[in-house]
């Protein structure tokens, strides 16, 4: 389990998720020499079994700019990792059932427009209808980002990390990292397995276990573990292109092209991070289910085949950590993606090997500084 | 090919339901799955993947292909449904259209 | 939810009506537990005693003594006092909580009738869901035509059918054997068994056949594959077996080809029964979380548990082939002794009544078991059978051959878990019970590892599917669960 044989990496990436494995990548893309550190084995939590939204649409403000940069990359996924990771683009729709939830997107709109976005827009009724013709009476029109879509999840950070192994990264599965220590320029990194590595950089991409990483350097965060909950129907015949979800309440809602409907939006469940364990919580299944009758009435008699949560890590402000360590050189910052991580793994990827390799980004990233939760 | 054995077919309470629209007869008691098979229907859906034809296989709820659309609902267990007096029961053919 | 004193409250749940379950209630009530026996079946029985209490098969010597003795098992249900919801499918057990006014920790169950769901409340659960049998992957298995040995006993028990035309039965295993003699006395008509018990495995099964000889109970399986290979054409040591189908593969059975000292042969068939033996029926307790561990010589995963049936899941116990393949008598004693743990537990019974009340019951689950390590190593299906070649389907719901699955292991999926978000395999509708043991067998060869190492699905409510209209009318209150049990 030394690293001994092997020559020592430039930068250690700690956590095989979708965020590790994107880092993994843009740094090999350099000729920067990688290891990654999976506790378990890479997808295997938030990455490899979260709803597969690619979206900018209802996105924090201070996200947007990383998602629309994300979103080119995501229209060129073949050409960055060689797998169209199952992404099709059929636009994200944000249904409004009453006026009042109109006149909110309307106001939506507006505040996005004011800065320089234009990618979100209000539709009415009818075309509401003529995009999804499955869609209640009762439903009023929309918000729509049209280059909007959605990828499989797993296959997706798999495809990551396959791209990144041909580029000369490796990977380590199955050993927690413990202990993280800086000494005489070099970090020295302990699994739970009995390895040892060293390397000048390291990256904190350890999903919902990254705030025990960052409070070993002395950086406490405020990360609340939760468990986002899906569930996916058996096979019905294809009826529904876009990703649908509500104004007013929570729900994801779509078709894969093999026919089986995946419907979510956040409800959650109870997650047990030390024991890798979810817990579903039907009375919120049950809500979820109901906002589907509501608004897709040809879904009623569906079968739901399985249900599953995904333990993801929350911040108090639903927007992630990114960018260098507050209190230690070489360290990176990359976790909290608040339920909505998926469509940034492209660009942040590249924002982490950009600081590690150039020292900057041309992405506003203040807004994720992992420093404003100090005060 | 299934048969029933000749004493209870003579003393057998007999059920009448429909297979596709054509008139069918069971014996009270029998799953829809059980109907179909001494009917003689060995195939009763195709698969939504490759379309291939499925029958019963396990007769106690565990492998879903025994699955048929029952008085217009789809995707029932045939092997765990009893079938009943004026039942329709339907053969299905790859994925179910939303609505049924 | 529902809470004390609610009709929806139970101290135990028992899931499952075969031999464990019925004893484990019957036994649990009439201590004066509040009991509700759950099955999703409409009859009590199980699969051993299937629709004991109205089989259409009258003459009791066709199915045997062994059925009948079901029927036995159904007096003292009916006296204990347990209620008994049958046909009510449990699609979710979740670990103990303190959700009721008094703040005691219940456990969820959730369970649907009739096409309504509903939650029930209870402080013990004891799962007792039985087995199934184990795959049988073989190219052309799901030819309409093919179906489980097992499958075509159920038909006969519940409606009194069997084959006609031209009748096939392949694999091993007691079951197999117990058919064709329960075909025999019903007169049906059965044109070869093929045999795939490996001949190896009779040399490493002779030591344990002195123990076998002392089985109350086994002895008697033997007689009856001595009168089935005396009366019907047996074809021995089969190595390969394939189901095809009409022109190009479609269609339905028409022949079976199988292997035999190098040579194939084919016999035509209208109906080929497959068997080999049965593993437990563990999704329930997966998706609950019970810990689990490969058990090398059933070859098969089992929840683990203690000599109470307790398993790693505070409250949760298991009892029966669902923990373990032991048979139906042994079923019956894991069920009682399940049920005076959970009594004990419940603070009903102290230890030493615990204790001595167990006794006899221990001392008659020994005895069933007596003999067991004999059949498991003579009926170890051959490797062939288990790891299937690359043209294979083993993942029926999504039609995933055994060449998929190693090829995602080359591609770096090292358990079953990759293999299913990777392929989908186990994702359909019967959640990886017909391809579970498979997926686990193939990666392991591939990797030239341990079952044990790969592991298994990681399963998750609701282990049977069920509606979005079920879901959304969850019935909040205890008249509206009421509406569910009315009809
Ligand atoms: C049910 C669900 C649905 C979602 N739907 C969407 C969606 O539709 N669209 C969207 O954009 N986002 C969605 N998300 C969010 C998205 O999945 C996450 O934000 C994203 O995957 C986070 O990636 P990550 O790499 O930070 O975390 P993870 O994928 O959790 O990866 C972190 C990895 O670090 C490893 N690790 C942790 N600690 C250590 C340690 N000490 N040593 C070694 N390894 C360690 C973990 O094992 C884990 O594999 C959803 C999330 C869930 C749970
Ligand atoms: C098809 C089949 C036929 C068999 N026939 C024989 C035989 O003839 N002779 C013999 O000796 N052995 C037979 N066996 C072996 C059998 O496993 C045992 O003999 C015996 O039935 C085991 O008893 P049990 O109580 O553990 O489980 P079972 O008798 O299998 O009973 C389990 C019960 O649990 C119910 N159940 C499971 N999951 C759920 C759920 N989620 N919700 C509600 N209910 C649920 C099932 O419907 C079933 O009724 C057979 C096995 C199979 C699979
Ligand atoms: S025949 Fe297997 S589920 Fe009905």
């Amino acid at each position: 389990m030394t690293a001994t044989a092997l020559p020592r990496p430039d930068v250690i990436v700690i956590g095989g998720g979708l965020h590790g494995c994107s880092a993994a990548l843009q740094l090999s893309m350099r000729g920067v020499r990688v290891l990654v550190l999976e506790k378990d084995h890479v997808a295997r939590h938030a990455s490899g079994v979260n709803a597969g939204g690619v979206r900018q649409l209802g996105r924090h403000v201070a996200e947007v700019p990383l998602s629309v940069a994300s979103m080119a990359l995501w229209h060129g996924i073949r050409d960055l990792v060689d797998d169209d990771c199952g992404f099709e683009s059929h636009g994200q729709i944000k249904v409004a059932e009453t006026e009042a939830e109109l006149e909110t997107v309307r106001a939506r709109v507006a505040e996005l427009n004011a800065l320089g976005f234009t990618h979100e827009e209000v539709i009415g009724q009818e075309e509401l209808r003529s995009l999804v013709p499955a869609i209640a009476d009762h439903c009023v029109g929309a918000l729509v980002s049209r280059g909007d879509g959605a990828a499989i999840p797993f296959r997706t950070t798999f495809a990551f990390r396959r791209k990144a192994i041909a580029l000369g990264a490796r990977f380590q599965e199955g050993g927690a990292v413990t202990r993280l220590a800086r000494k005489g320029g070099l970090w020295s990194v302990e699994t739970a397995d009995g390895g040892r590595f060293e390397a000048p950089v390291v990256v904190n991409a350890a999903g919902a276990w990254a705030d025990r990483i960052a409070a070993q350097v002395g950086e406490p965060v405020p990360l609340e573990v939760i468990a986002p909950m899906l569930m996916i129907t058996a096979r019905v015949a294809p009826f529904i292109k876009p990703v649908v979800g509500a104004t007013g309440r929570t729900l994801s809602f779509k078709q894969f092209p093999n026919g089986t409907v995946l419907i979510g939006g956040g409800l959650l469940g109870r997650a047990v991070r030390d024991e890798n364990r979810t817990e579903l919580d039907f009375s919120q299944v049950s809500v979820n289910a109901r906002t589907v009758w509501d608004l897709f009435p040809c879904m009623r008699g569906a079968t739901i085949v399985r249900s599953w949560a995904g333990i993801e890590a929350r911040m108090p402000d639903q927007i992630p950590v990114i960018g260098p360590s507050g209190t230690e050189p070489d360290l990176y910052h990359s976790f909290g993606f608040s339920a909505h991580g998926f469509q940034l793994g492209p660009i942040v990827g590249r924002i982490t090997a950009d600081l590690i390799t150039g020292g900057a980004t041309d992405l506003p990233i203040a807004p994720f500084r992992i420093g404003r939760f100090a005060a | 090919m299934f048969r029933r054995l000749p004493e209870i077919e003579t003393a057998a309470e007999k059920v009448s339901f429909t297979i596709d629209g054509r008139p069918a007869k069971a014996r009270a008691g029998d799953s829809v799955a059980a109907a179909l098979l001494a009917n003689g229907v060995t195939a009763c859906r195709n698969t939504p993947v490759s379309g291939a034809a499925r029958g019963p296989y396990c007769m106690m709820g565990v492998c879903f292909d025994c699955l048929v659309t029952i008085d217009g609902t789809g995707n029932r267990q045939g092997c765990q449904v009893r079938v009943a007096p004026g039942m329709a029961v339907e053969t299905q053919n790859g994925k179910r259209e939303v609505e049924r | 939810m529902s809470a004390q004193g609610s009709k929806f409250d139970f101290d135990i749940a028992v899931v499952g009506s075969g031999p464990a379950g019925l004893a484990a209630a019957a036994l649990a009530a009439s201590k004066g537990a509040s009991v509700v026996l759950l099955d999703e079946q409409t009859e009590p029985g199980g699969q051993i005693y299937r629709a004991v209490t109205e089989t259409p098969v009258r003459d009791r010597k066709v199915l045997g003594p062994d059925y009948w003795h079901g029927a036995e098992l159904l007096g003292p249900l009916r006296d204990s006092g347990a209620v008994h919801w049958p046909g009510s499918t449990v699609w979710s057990v979740a670990r103990p909580r303190e959700d009721g006014p008094d703040g005691e920790r219940r456990i969820q169950i959730g369970l649907s009738r009739n096409g309504a769901a509903a939650m029930l409340t209870v402080r013990h659960v004891i799962l007792a869901t039985g087995a199934l049998e184990r795959p049988f992957p073989i190219p052309g298995w799901t030819l309409p035509g093919v179906l489980g040995a097992g499958a075509a006993q159920v038909l006969l028990k519940t409606s009194g059918l069997v084959p006609s035309g031209a009748t096939v039965m392949a694999g091993s295993g007691p079951l197999l054997w117990l058919l064709a003699w329960q075909y025999l006395q019903a007169g049906a008509r059965i044109d070869a068994i093929l045999d795939t018990t490996p001949k190896q495995n009779w040399r490493a099964a002779l030591p344990l056949l002195p123990g076998f000889l002392r089985s109350p109970y086994l002895g008697k399986g033997m007689k009856l594959m001595l009168e089935v290979r005396r009366k019907l054409t047996v074809i021995g040591n089969v190595t390969a077996l394939r189901a095809e189908g009409g022109l190009a593969g479609e269609g339905v059975l028409k022949s079976v080809v199988y292997t035999r000292n190098g040579t194939e042969h084919r016999l035509p068939a209208d109906t080929l029964l497959l068997h080999q033996g049965v593993v437990p029926n563990l999704n329930l307790a997966n998706a609950t979380g019970c810990a689990q561990r490969w058990d090398e010589q059933q070859r098969c995963w089992r929840p683990t548990t203690d000599e109470w049936g307790a398993t790693s899941v505070e409250g949760v116990s298991l009892a029966g082939d669902g923990a373990g393949i032991g048979g139906a008598r042994a079923a019956e004693e894991a069920g009682r002794l399940a049920a005076l743990d959970a009594l004990h537990r419940l603070g009903r019974i102290g230890r030493e009544q615990r204790d001595q009340s167990a006794a006899p019951f221990r001392a008659a689950l020994d005895r069933a078991l007596t003999g067991r390590a004999f059949l498991d190593t003579l009926y170890t299906p051959a490797e062939a059978f288990r790891v299937p070649a690359d043209d294979t389907i083993v993942c029926r719901c999504e039609e995933i051959t055994a060449g998929a699955v190693r090829e995602a292991v080359r591609l770096g999926c090292s358990g079953p878990n990759q293999a299913k978000s990777f392929l989908r395999c186990g994702m359909g509708p019967c959640q990886g019970r017909l391809c579970g043991p498979t997926v686990t067998e193939v990666i392991a060869a591939e990797r030239g590892v341990s079952p044990a190492e790969v592991g298994y699905y990681r399963l998750r409510p609701p282990v049977k599917p069920i509606t979005l209209a079920e879901l959304a009318a969850l019935p909040k209150t205890d008249a509206d669960i009421d509406a569910v049990f009315k009809h």
